[in-house]
């Protein structure tokens, strides 16, 4: 009836899991309690989890993102803290199949929970509006990307108390990962977590190089098109390219698993090295797919704060299209250690170096924007003089390491954990938050309060440094990553560095929390009435903050790359505003279909986890149901009556007015 | 080699010049004992040397060039609508163009003559060059001697200035044999025969692991290299001699496959003949034989990974019920209570 699911399956015996577990149900009663006693539930369903309005779907993205970062980031503090205990022959407090879990688990949810959500909830809110649409191509596969995202989400924190989760590093090698040596449904969970998301994510690539594709506004030729939007279209080239090779990847291990099949075990004729392969022609394009919207993000606010056009916009352009090419012929570079022949090694180190001249350009050319302009310290420039800092030397270390003959003694060491976080804390995160402070008035009507963003950045900066500085060190002396206890205990003192940097870094979470809190409380005196709160250049501010959920009451018409920043010079510096007559504007329905998909496949997956097989049909056959439901359904869409758009234009001039 | 003495000037110089070299002489990596050991350092310190001349410049003018534009400085030039300037866009592509023409030159000149499957020639002064097995096994390192005939677990000697070929490969998951001291690290994979050529030029005791996480016991997976002069080798291998324990394929071979955590140093005085061939073919047809015992550890590996819960034996694959002979489970018993450890000491 429950396939191998017993009531041996919660681990009653951890404590940590079980006060977690148990903190995690509280809150989790609260909410409910809240939502009923405030009578919230339909304006719930109703408002968002519904919605098709991308700006809605990236407030949500982030929002499940941010809560992601903090589970996250308890497990990085939790490996630290191991580390620094367990030197010389001290066990520390964590077990392996505890520890190992829980790298396994930080590289997962970092990644696939933090990173990507950050920035598909980026170009959900940013991208329409920068290219003058209403909403994406299919706003109701952007809904149901969401929601399996989320199913994604919600399978990986079951594991957390029903069962285990992989123990295997977050790319799940092959054959550590097959049912020989993963016996357990840690591995399962990783698979259908992944794989119910990826799909996701495969959508919302489509959807978005469609979106970019075909529904920029009047005028926006491609080469008009804003920084920001440039780098999402590449990045989501890359997801469209790339997401298809994990889900086969993925789909190969689970033959491997669930029917005993040999694509990736070491005897009957399978290839290790192949799933290997495989998950790093996926792996490489996916940390592009994260750090290009970054770029995009830094461009954007490089120009708006030095209040100057972006230096050399095409050479931009094209440094960006051709990492996203280049992304996808260095995949090697992984894993030289291999023993590949020196010719294949030497190829693939030095198409690695390549991707470093593009890059370099745009850091360059960040230089030259900021060079002759009118900086503005705000949080967001922080941030971004902050990563081309951090990220310059993350691209110095990461050409250390495509060096074959170098990599030989850096690979597999703490040095690849110092660098890939050089460049992803420095790189994406930084650039996440950057765009959080810049974008979230669009979204919400108010600014940030720039006294907590100042404070979080400088806890991040320090905290990195302190943090992964002393790992650059300790891997010259031979520390190996994934290290649960070591024996040499010259090292714990840096070790315990890194813990304290660790430590600074979750101040710097608190401070962005505080700065939630404070600026929901000033939000009347932070308010954005002009839509256009730090004299913006491109779409997106020309447009009430928060937009509107139709964005534009005319579709704008563009004629340069700072299209509205020309609006404002045509217009004698002022900003222009929207003027009669309107017309009945054409907007897609909201659906229950995406959020009752997205439910059921977290059945799905569970029901697949545990081998649960009557509960997997009866949930794929329920999938399917809805899925026709959808299909057939003929009431979409509808039209705002021009009256309507004109009744929100009209109280949207008398505020700017009135502040005026 | 005319080469290989510019890098090492050059690295020379770049050294006396950097601040990891405050890491000192306790650095694996900066302080190496064996020649290609030396020859990555030399390259890692060149490759980092010259990025500097676009690092230092770029994270300057960032500092310099944020703070001469800063809002409040009336002073500065402010030119809103500059955004091109053909002779800046062609430096920032050239610069960056030339160093990695450059890195690349090194990146293809290293990546042949530091291949780890180049074989080492013995120079001048130097012995002959041996070869040893080694074997990765849940969660240890089995090294077999084919030219002595022995095999050790956990521990590894050889002669100083002796190029040594490690052909590596896996009973089991991956991992990797790395000794950071002397250079290189390669995949250890099962079924495949890898190698990688290292040397000692300085007597020494040093730290070996397993650097690719494989499993609950991977922290455990250690060992520890003696180096000293032919006649210690020779003594080492007159003790693992005396050791009664022999390492026969499959069985005793098997029963060492055992998952382990934190084994011992073991001795092997003797050896089956082709002993690492069996080893690396044992996973080319999937013989019955191998799948037999793959559940037998199956079901201890079970037992490790999972904080002690019982195994499922309902979960073992129907292959398995082709074990066919006894002597799987006579020699299923675990290693430790096989053997006395024996010290360490031996070598130095």
């Amino acid at each position: 009836m429950f396939g191998k699911l017993t009531l041996d399956a919660i681990p009653f015996h951890e404590p940590i899991i079980m006060v977690t577990a148990m903190v995690i149900a509280i809150v989790g009663v609260g909410v409910v309690g809240a939502l009923t006693y405030f009578k919230k539930w339909k304006y719930l369903w109703t408002e968002w989890l519904t919605s098709v309005d991308h700006k809605k779907l990236g407030i949500m993205y982030f929002l499940v993102s941010l809560v992601m970062l903090i589970r996250g980031f308890a497990d990085a503090i939790m490996m630290r803290t191991q580390q620094a205990m367990a030197a010389g022959g001290a066990e520390g407090y964590l077990p392996p199949h505890h520890y190992d879990q829980i790298f396994t688990a930080h590289g997962v949810i970092m990644i696939f929970f933090v990173a990507m959500p950050m920035v598909i909830g980026l170009m959900n809110l940013v991208v329409p509006l920068q290219i003058g649409a209403r909403d994406v191509a299919f706003p109701f596969m952007n809904n149901l990307s969401f929601w399996l995202f989320v199913a994604g989400v919600v399978l990986v924190n079951i594991s957390l108390v029903v069962g285990e989760f992989a123990t295997t590093g977050w790319l799940a090698y092959a054959p550590l990962s097959g049912k020989e040596f993963s016996p357990g449904v840690g591995v399962d969970y990783w698979i259908w977590a992944l794989q119910i998301s990826g799909i996701g994510t495969t959508l919302t690539g489509i959807n978005f190089f469609v979106t970019i594709m075909k529904m920029r506004t009047k005028g926006m030729t491609l080469f008009r098109m804003p920084i920001f939007t440039w780098t999402s279209l590449c990045a989501n080239v890359l997801i469209i390219a790339s997401f298809p090779v994990l889900t086969a990847t993925i789909a190969l291990l689970t033959l491997d698993r669930y029917l005993g099949m040999h694509f990736f075990t070491t005897d009957f004729g399978g290839n290790i090295m192949m799933y290997v392969n495989l998950i790093w022609v996926w792996g490489h394009p996916e940390v592009y797919i994260l750090i290009l919207p970054a770029f995009g993000v830094f461009s954007e606010v490089i120009a708006t704060f030095a209040r100057k056009r972006l230096f050399g916009y095409g050479t931009m352009v094209w440094a960006t299209v051709a990492i996203t090419v280049l992304s996808f012929i260095v995949w090697l570079h992984h894993f030289f250690t291999m023993g590949a022949g020196a010719n294949v090694n030497a190829f693939f180190g030095i198409m690695t170096m390549i991707i470093a001249i593009p890059t370099g350009v745009k850091v360059f050319n960040w230089l030259f924007t900021m060079y002759r302009g009118r900086i503005e310290f705000t949080s967001p420039v922080l941030w971004t003089i902050g990563f081309i800092i951090t990220f310059t030397l993350g691209g110095m270390t990461g050409v250390m390491l495509a060096v074959p003959a170098a990599n030989f003694v850096l690979h597999n060491t703490l040095f690849v954990i110092a660098h890939f976080h050089n460049v992803i804390i420095g790189g994406v995160v930084f650039g996440m938050l950057a765009g959080l402070t810049y974008w979230f008035p669009k979204a919400f009507g108010f600014t940030l309060d720039e006294k907590w963003g100042k404070r979080s950045f400088w806890c991040w900066l320090v905290g990195f440094y302190m943090a992964f500085m002393p790992l650059y060190v300790l891997s010259f002396f031979g520390a190996a990553r994934r290290m649960n206890t070591y024996e040499n205990t010259e090292w714990q003192p840096l070790m315990i560095v890194a813990w304290v940097g660790a430590v600074i870094i979750l101040m710097g979470i608190l401070c962005t929390v505080i700065q939630f809190a404070v600026s929901i409380r000033d939000r009347k005196k932070n308010a954005d009435v002009t839509g256009d709160p730090w004299g913006g250049r491109t779409l997106e501010w020309s447009t009430s903050s928060p937009a509107p959920f139709y964005n534009f009451a005319h579709l704008p018409d563009v004629s340069d790359i700072d299209a509205y920043w020309d609006d404002k010079q045509k217009n004698g510096g002022k900003a222009p505003l929207s003027k009669p007559p309107y017309q009945d504007i054409h907007m897609p329905k909201d659906t229950w279909e995406g959020p009752v998909m997205g439910a059921i496949s977290i059945v799905f997956g569970f029901a697949l986890i545990w081998h649960i097989w009557w509960l997997a049909i009866v949930s794929a056959l329920g999938m399917f149901a809805v899925f026709m439901a959808r299909i057939f359904r003929t009431d979409v869409d509808y039209y705002v009556p021009a009256a309507e758009v004109e009744r929100i234009e009209r109280e949207h001039q008398k505020r700017v007015e009135m502040q005026a | 080699m005319r080469r290989k003495s510019y890098l090492r000037m050059l690295g020379l110089v770049l050294m006396l010049a950097l601040p990891l070299v405050l890491a000192g002489c306790s650095s694996a990596l900066l302080d190496p004992k064996g020649e290609i050991g030396q020859e990555q350092r030399t390259l890692i310190l060149t490759a980092f040397g010259l990025m500097q001349i676009v690092v230092v410049p770029v994270i300057v003018l960032t500092l310099v060039f944020a703070w001469r534009y800063r809002r409040g400085n009336k002073d500065a030039t402010y030119a809103p609508d500059w955004s091109h300037s053909t002779v800046i866009e062609a430096i920032v592509w050239f610069i960056p163009c030339v160093i990695i023409v450059f890195l690349a030159v090194l990146t293809w000149y290293t990546s042949h003559s530091l291949d780890p499957h180049k074989p080492l020639e013995a120079k001048e002064g130097q012995n002959e060059p041996m070869e040893i097995q080694a074997v990765s096994l849940d969660w240890k390192w089995l090294f077999i001697y084919p030219e002595q005939g022995i095999a050790t677990v956990n521990e590894l000697a050889f002669p100083e200035d002796t190029p040594v070929r490690f052909r590596v490969s896996s009973g089991s998951v991956m991992n990797s044999f790395f000794i950071p001291r002397l250079g290189s690290q390669i995949y250890a994979m099962a079924g495949m025969d890898n190698d990688v050529h290292l040397i000692a030029n300085e007597q020494g005791v040093y730290n070996g692991r397993s650097s690719n996480y494989s499993g609950p016991g991977f922290s455990g997976m250690t060992f520890k290299a003696h180096v000293g002069s032919v006649e210690d080798f020779d003594a080492w291998v007159a003790k693992v001699k005396e050791s009664s324990d022999t390492l026969t394929y499959p069985d005793e071979y098997y029963a060492l496959a055992a998952p382990t955590e934190h084994n011992e140093i073991q001795y092997f005085s003797q050896v089956s003949p082709g002993l690492y061939e069996s080893i690396v073919k044992s996973f080319l047809n999937g013989n019955e034989a191998h799948a037999a015992h793959m559940a037998e550890q199956e079901g201890n590996r079970h037992l490790f990974g999972h904080g002690g819960k019982a195994h499922d034996a309902s979960e073992v694959d129907e292959s398995h019920e082709a074990v066919e002979s006894e002597d799987v489970t006579d020699s299923h018993q675990a290693p430790e209570s096989r053997d006395e450890p024996m010290s360490a000491e031996a070598a130095e």
